[in-house]
């Protein structure tokens, strides 16, 4: 039944438990579940909130700027941490203060700074890496990420990262939430919206580049937008919401792991197609459940109704 | 610089294609579009893999991809317009595909160069042969001709959907033409130039010119005029001085000129602020 797989003797049985013992049996894949469980939490809660403020596109173009962080620091030679800092920093800064915080936010024009900033970070890389003259090594791993090379390091860096916007999360998620869902009515009850949706958009460009750099940007990306969306489709209360973006985000980025090691394509590969396949389902399901109380409640208006 | 055969290329695709991107974009900005724009590049980047890793022409796949990805964005959305979050997942599950084929593409070629041949496939503005412009001209021009015929429908369809509707205007086709029309811009621009250019060029001048202007037509010719403009200055620098890649220059002009153009619209509005700060709670109690 298994593909041929990389790891010789490597194989899915359909006993949960070997297969458990299978996947741990190496530290590395230990680091990789550990990693990616981390990242799911946090892109999980992070991105719930992204996803209801309808900032997907910032939350990829901060996943991107990983890229001219990585050539900069490489140019000037700084450590790469520095250099992701910075720019996603930045690029937050530009889009959220760019954004305008009247009472009716221009789309066209927010999303026009968006891509500008976008093309323009990444444009910043190429001429980095052609002043560098020298061969990035890790260009591919940068975009896709490299599930599989993760040190003990790292692993703590990403603990400590996502710990620290957490915490950050916790304290000001109350007052962004009311920001989040209506704005004016925040706003004429002093919360200052326009600051809280700055410091969101710096906090989710520093935790995005800290890990875009140990799983890639298509990876952090996926699992940023993938399980809040598909949370927002099953359940619009806050808290379950949340509950269940976290669940999903783990449970994608187990899987993902998992068929990877088996199956030996690229994690990035499993990672999005679990994430897609979760959200087709969860809109089909929505459709579905939304229908009868559409019959009900014409029945209800034509007065044939309970 | 006109005596180089290799600028005269660069400078006829990049023109034409400057020229798509200037009047595709102003579209894609006014319908707030853009993360679309750049998704379809990217989906570019996935179809042109599948083709290699299939053995087909690499365009066959690269159209073939950005203009189903298209009308599958076309086909979610309400009113032909996806929402952010159908356009990132969509957009993340192509690059998750794009991966897969590069995994097969780089152990069918039997190398572990797999994303250098990859990378062949993507051009450099600088590295156009005749026939090639030629031909990235001719598709630009045909983008650039269709936009201008369906501008008018597509504006007013723009700016207000619901009245439109009402007076016949089919909004939902048009929709769907018009992302159809970014996806063909996509697979155009990024094979001939690069995806890079593409978002930069969809995004800044047109952003830029409808800061300048309210009306219409003075911003979808202004905001082909800036992107030319754009692409000639950059191809001017970039070729002076040769470290600086041509598509650095292009997205560094294109960004300046937003640039000016967001100081020179946003340093006299502060004046009439708190005017507009005091008329805003009268807005809410009527």
């Amino acid at each position: 039944m298994p593909v041929t797989s990389l790891l010789a003797q490597a194989g899915p049985s359909l006993d949960p438990v070997s297969d458990l013992n299978q996947l741990t049996a190496y530290p590395f894949m230990v680091n990789a579940l550990e990693a990616g469980t981390i990242v799911a939490v946090m892109a999980g809660l992070i991105g719930w909130f992204m996803v209801l403020r309808k900032q997907t596109f910032a939350g990829h173009t901060l996943s991107l700027m990983a890229f001219p962080g990585a050539t900069g620091a490489l140019l000037i030679g700084l450590s790469a941490a520095a250099g992701y800092f910075v720019f996603s920093g930045l690029a937050a800064l530009l889009i959220g203060a760019s954004a305008g915080g009247g009472a009716h936010r221009d789309r066209g024009q927010e999303s026009a700074i968006t891509g500008s900033v976008q093309a323009f970070g990444l444009a910043c890389g190429f001429l980095f890496l052609s002043l560098y003259r020298g061969v990035l090594a890790n260009y591919e791993s940068l975009l896709f990420g490299s599930f599989l090379g993760i040190t003990r390091g790292q692993v703590l860096a990403l603990a400590v990262v996502a710990a620290a916007a957490l915490a950050l999360m916790a304290l000001i998620g109350r007052p962004l939430l009311f920001a989040s869902l209506d704005e004016g009515v925040a706003r004429a009850r002093g919360v200052p919206t326009r600051a809280l949706g700055l410091a969101f958009l710096v906090m989710l460009g520093l935790a995005v580049a800290e890990t875009a750099q140990i799983t890639g940007a298509l990876l952090v990306f996926a699992l940023l937008v993938a399980p809040p969306a598909t949370a927002q489709q099953i359940t619009s209360r806050v808290g379950a919401g949340l509950v269940l973006s976290v669940l999903l985000g783990v449970l994608t980025a187990w899987l993902g792991l998992a068929l990877a090691y088996f199956y030996g394509y690229p994690v990035g590969f499993y990672v999005t197609s679990v994430a897609f396949t979760m959200y087709v389902l969860a809109r089909i399901a929505r459709a579905a459940a939304d229908r009868p109380t559409r019959l009900r409640v014409r029945a209800g208006s034509a007065g044939a109704g309970a | 610089m006109l005596a180089h055969e290799f600028f005269r290329n660069a400078l006829l695709a990049g023109t034409l294609i400057a020229l798509a991107c200037g009047l595709v974009g102003y579209f894609v900005v006014l319908r707030a579009q853009v993360f679309a724009g750049d998704a379809l590049s990217h989906v570019a980047f996935t179809g042109a893999l599948g083709a290699a890793a299939a053995g087909i022409d690499p365009r066959i796949g690269l159209f073939a991809a950005t203009i189903g990805v298209a009308l599958v964005l076309g086909g979610i959305g309400r009113r032909a317009a996806a929402d952010d979050v159908t356009i990132g997942i969509v957009f993340a599950w192509v690059l998750g595909l794009g991966v897969f084929f590069l995994a097969i593409f780089s152990t069918g070629s039997g190398g572990g160069n797999g994303l250098l041949g990859a990378r062949e496939l993507f051009g450099s503005i600088f590295g156009l042969s005749a026939a090639d412009a030629r031909i990235a001209a001719l598709i630009a021009a045909g983008i650039s001709v269709s936009v201008l015929a369906i501008a008018r429908p597509l504006l007013f369809a723009s700016i207000d959907p619901g009245v439109a509707s009402t007076r016949n205007v089919p909004v939902r086709a048009l929709g769907m033409a018009f992302l159809v029309l970014v996806g063909a811009t996509a697979a155009e621009a990024t094979q001939a130039v690069g995806a890079l250019l593409l978002l930069g060029l969809l995004a800044a001048p047109a952003g830029a010119a409808q800061r300048l202007t309210a009306n219409p037509y003075l911003a979808l010719g202004l905001s082909a005029a800036m992107a030319v403009a754009a692409m000639w200055l950059g191809l001017a620098i970039s070729y002076a001085i040769p470290s600086l890649p041509p598509s650095t220059a292009v997205i560094g002009i294109a960004t300046l000129i937003y640039l000016l153009a967001f100081l020179l619209t946003t340093a006299p509005r502060r004046a009439p602020g708190p005017n507009a700060s005091v008329r805003e709670p009268a807005m809410g109690e009527s």
